[in-house]
């Protein structure tokens, strides 16, 4: 029967002939085969010390932004948690008192806010659904703990570092991901 | 002689440094056969093998040694203790002991004293690694049946008819070669191939046939159906744990080194230097006698890398197969060699009788 992908072997179940049966040749050319393997580059990536480039929709950890004076953009409208179909997210928002204005974008911010990696699917909503550019998901991956409490990631996890007084680790942090010149202006 | 061994404490004190310097030597090879394996297994499969340890991974052995010292080491409670513990002591023996007629240089002067880089040359030097060989067995055969496992008892089994139907072909190929060299002294061989030329010249087909031997009495791939995981676990050592595995594991290796040497002394010139004539060269004896070693050693490294190369290409064997390649085509194939050199020799010897 003819089959339909046409890429079907046909296998050949003849006996062996003299030379095939000898064995030896068999394994000379089985010999070749694996020593040209051992002459071939090998592609392994040494891991802790070289990485993979990243794509550029690589979904990786959560960052949470700074702008460029280094205020926390998170306004606690809590619409990534809205949008996060395995209910990862959770937080808590307080208003900004008189003083705090550098440490703060607008009036309201989260006083907590967590993910529990555990639940988080990695699929880039709250990112998404994020009207103030704060949420990002980052190029950091596989996070590793002890227990379960310690994937649940609270703001201090979270916070990409100040790009004003750190600028090297917020570079390092943000990737190639994160939005980082927002012209958008507060008052607009 | 033996009074002599009494009274001559310097001779006493030469054979023991040998004896040590020899099994020393031994155990380092076998060690870092283990890191070379890895490493052939990983260039061979397209992987870098072990790299953290130490430069290039040179630490790994230690790193195995102090991981299976420190592994806790169980004795089943039904198993035949004596004997449970007496297994690889065997085995970690018996491949030693090959070492002590192999010749591994051909002198050295120290202090006016001449040393032969041999332990013993004995005259029936192929005899005894015969029979220490066969002793190999044993080792597999304890084991396995001391452990109370019927995996392992297998294991055994196969293992001990394994070795005893490939001694049969790997001595009468053997016999051939000893028609040529006409004696059974290691030391012997190697000077009659000095003068002659290597033996593979004249033995190619012997020495095919003692090299798939070799095979097989070492317990490597195609032939490891002792230790073949799929169908016995983990073979006849499979209720070892520790160092007790430890030293069956390395009693493999080492006899994988002995078993090199061994094809290197017998087919390829022993510790002869290649294109190279030692008895008209002026050089130092002790430089010359340090030169040989350093032939053997490399005869012996590349003997290792191809155990390897062939182990990471070529799967297993099955039993009946094993069985089938050993009486019906090695055997054979062992006398018609062995018949073909004994008419030529006896040609050469006495001419064309007709």
């Amino acid at each position: 029967m003819q089959s339909l992908s046409n890429r079907a072997k046909q296998i050949d179940r003849s006996p062996m002939n003299m030379w095939e049966r000898m064995y030896l040749p068999a394994i000379v050319k089985g010999l070749s085969i694996t020593m040209k393997h051992a002459l071939k580059k090998n592609p392994t990536i040494q891991y802790p010390e070289q990485t993979r480039p990243f794509a550029p929709v690589f979904r990786g950890l959560h960052v949470l932004n700074r702008d460029n004076e280094g205020r926390e953009r998170c306004t606690a409208c809590g619409l990534c948690a809205v949008a996060c179909p395995a209910e990862a997210i959770t937080m808590e928002a307080a208003e900004r008192e008189k003083g705090e204005e550098n440490l703060y974008r607008e009036e309201k911010y989260a006083a907590k806010y967590e993910i529990n990696m555990l639940r988080c699917i990695f699929c880039g909503l709250c990112e998404e659904a994020c009207p103030k550019d704060a949420i990002y998901l980052s190029e950091t991956f596989a996070p590793a703990n002890y227990n379960r409490r310690g994937f649940i990631y609270g703001k201090d996890d979270l916070l990409i570092p100040n790009p004003v007084t750190e600028k090297e680790a917020y570079e390092k942090a943000a990737g190639g991901r994160v939005r980082k010149e927002v012209t958008v202006t507060a008052d607009k | 002689m033996l009074l002599s061994l009494f009274t001559d404490w310097a001779f006493l004190l030469e054979k023991l440094t040998l004896v040590v310097a020899v099994v020393s030597i031994g155990l380092v090879v076998a060690m870092y056969s283990t890191w070379a394996e890895r490493k052939v297994a990983g260039a061979l499969q397209d992987r870098p093998g072990p790299n953290r340890a130490g430069w290039f991974g040179l630490l790994q052995p230690f790193a195995d040694a102090i991981k299976l010292f420190s592994k806790e080491d169980i004795i089943p409670s039904k198993s035949n203790k004596i004997l449970f513990v007496l297994g690889p002591g065997l085995a970690m023996l018996a491949a030693v002991m090959t070492s002590a007629v192999i010749p591994w240089g051909d002198k050295i002067v120290i202090a006016g004293r001449e040393i032969t880089l041999q332990v013993s040359d004995l005259d029936l030097g192929v005899l005894y690694v015969f029979a220490v060989v066969a002793m190999g067995v044993y080792g597999v055969m304890i084991g396995g049946w001391a452990s109370n496992n019927k995996f392992s008892l297998l294991a055994a089994i196969r293992g001990a008819s394994q070795n005893i139907s490939y001694e049969l072909a790997m001595g009468l190929s053997l016999i051939a070669l000893l028609f040529l060299t006409g004696t059974l002294s290691l030391k012997g061989i190697v000077v009659g191939q000095q003068e002659n030329g290597w033996n593979i010249l004249y033995q190619p087909l012997g020495f095919l046939l003692f090299l798939v031997c070799a095979f097989a009495e070492c317990n490597r791939t195609p032939f490891d159906l002792p230790e073949a995981e799929n169908e016995l676990n983990f073979g006849y050592h499979q209720e070892y744990s520790s160092m007790k595995l430890g030293f069956y594991l390395f009693a493999e290796y080492i006899n994988m080194f002995m078993s090199s040497v061994l094809m290197a002394t017998l087919y390829f010139g022993g510790y002869d230097i290649p294109f190279f004539n030692e008895a008209a060269s002026t050089l130092n004896p002790t430089i010359l006698g340090l030169l040989g070693f350093g032939a053997l050693m490399t005869k012996t490294v590349l003997f290792i890398l191809f155990f390897m190369w062939v182990r990471w290409t070529i799967p297993r064997f099955r039993y009946d197969q094993l069985m089938d390649l050993g009486w019906k085509k090695l055997l054979p194939l062992a006398l018609i060699n062995m018949l073909i050199t004994a008419v030529v020799v006896l040609v050469k010897e006495y001419g064309w009788p007709w």
